[in-house]
């Protein structure tokens, strides 16, 4: 990929869909599983990581022109620390409970295969306002898988959305287990595979029609 | 010395706490290199033997430069620091000492370096307060969890290919729904140790 051509608003969607970080290119997966056992942790770990990729894809843009292509890998991975730093700290002092059950994934945020792709195949060839836009795409798709996946594994596992107690009877406890999150990741993936051949057949079929119509 | 303790953690490390099915950790590398046995067993030996001595670097780093000049809250940044570099220099060792070695491992090394499995060990380390060897038996030990996940995914994976999958499920979905299945088995191992 060199430059782009495309507009801002593309790269956010693309971001947000053709290229959905758990769903489609299936990297980053720790996280969709370890915390998203409540729609809070996974709220969290959604707006960490949409502050860490776009601060990472800015800041490696603006300074593209300055590092050498053989260090580019140890400055890359040092900028990402330090953000995950920044965001690891501010969690500890301002979102104590939510930290105690997430800490760990934060700091694990800095290993995301996700945000250094984006810094090593898009942020370092263009400009600024193009990077910060594929940054906050990426990340905004990041969080709403967070939001969906931990939406109904709470939901599910204990009849509770942020905490609130929503629906009366036995849970299914299974979804907020270990298993449970393999489980939902397996069944939305599924899902949206599903969704994505119907949606096809539907256009090759509209366009059949076309074609005999003409 | 106690040897009992160090097999404890070695175990609970590799069984009851494992890393891909208790933590979930290195899915990536997990769901990414579990299709074929072969590159299996040698992700895991790689992975085993990085964690180990990564364990043990970083808590020589931890203990003797960052306590003491109360550096502690730059820990992620150096730990991946730690391992980049030393998974850089095994990389150039091993191509210079052994290459037929590095022909079927070198691959590997270069996926480790921004792997959360191998962060994660110097990270919990330094947050529970092990010891050197405690810390060394708890990379061995997550290191073997994880080699275990892998090869068992690996075998049943080889053959899920001949298996009638409905098409929306093929590929990914079905390993997720497979691994939950072992995670499920492997929930029963909790309360084996109590540490």
């Amino acid at each position: 990929m060199g430059h782009t051509d495309k507009s801002n608003w593309e790269l956010i969607k693309n971001g947000i869909f053709s290229e959905n970080t758990i769903f489609r290119m299936a990297i980053s997966l720790c996280p969709s599983i370890a915390v998203t056992n409540s729609l809070k942790n996974g709220f969290f770990m959604g707006v960490s990581v949409i502050f860490v990729q776009t601060m990472v894809n800015l800041t490696v843009s603006l300074i593209r022109g300055f590092v050498h292509p053989k260090i580019r890998i140890p400055i890359f991975m040092m900028i990402i620390a330090g953000y995950v730093s920044i965001i690891d700290m501010t969690m500890a002092a301002f979102a104590r409970p939510v930290y105690k059950q997430i800490g760990l994934y934060i700091q694990l945020i800095v290993a995301f295969a996700s945000i250094f792709a984006r810094a090593e195949v898009f942020a370092v060839k263009n400009k600024l306002v193009p990077s910060v836009c594929d940054g906050l795409g990426m990340g905004i798709g990041f969080f709403l898988a967070m939001i969906v996946i931990s939406f109904f594994r709470e939901l599910l596992g204990k009849g509770a959305l942020w905490g609130f107690p929503i629906v009366e009877g036995n849970p299914l406890l299974i979804m907020v287990l270990p298993a449970g999150g393999f489980f939902a990741v397996g069944l939305l993936m599924g899902f949206f595979n599903w969704m994505d051949a119907k949606i096809a057949e539907r256009k090759s079929a509209g366009q059949a029609v076309e074609k005999q119509a003409a | 010395m106690d040897f009992n303790k160090l097999f404890q953690l070695i175990i609970a490390a590799s069984l009851i706490n494992n890393f891909v099915f208790t933590r979930f950790l290195g899915l990536c590398i997990f769901f990414g290199v579990s299709k074929k046995m072969e590159t299996a067993v040698g992700m895991s030996i790689t992975f085993t033997a990085v964690m180990v001595i990564s364990a043990a670097l970083s808590w020589v780093v931890f203990q003797y430069i960052m306590i003491p000049l109360d550096l502690t809250f730059l820990k992620i940044i150096v730990f991946i620091g730690i391992v980049a570099a030393f998974v850089q220099s095994a990389d150039t060792i091993m191509k210079k000492v052994s290459p037929s070695l590095y022909y079927k491992l070198g691959i590997y090394l270069a996926l480790i370096t921004t792997n959360c499995i191998i962060l994660a060990v110097p990270l919990i380390n330094s947050g529970e307060g092990y010891n050197f060897l405690e810390s060394m038996s708890f990379g061995l030990g997550s290191g073997i969890g994880f080699a275990l996940a892998l090869i068992i995914m690996a075998s049943i994976r080889e053959k899920l290919e001949l298996a009638e999958i409905p098409a929306p499920f093929r590929g990914m979905p079905i390993s997720f729904i497979v691994a939950g299945l072992i995670a499920l088995a492997f929930t029963g191992f909790s309360g084996l140790i109590t540490l």
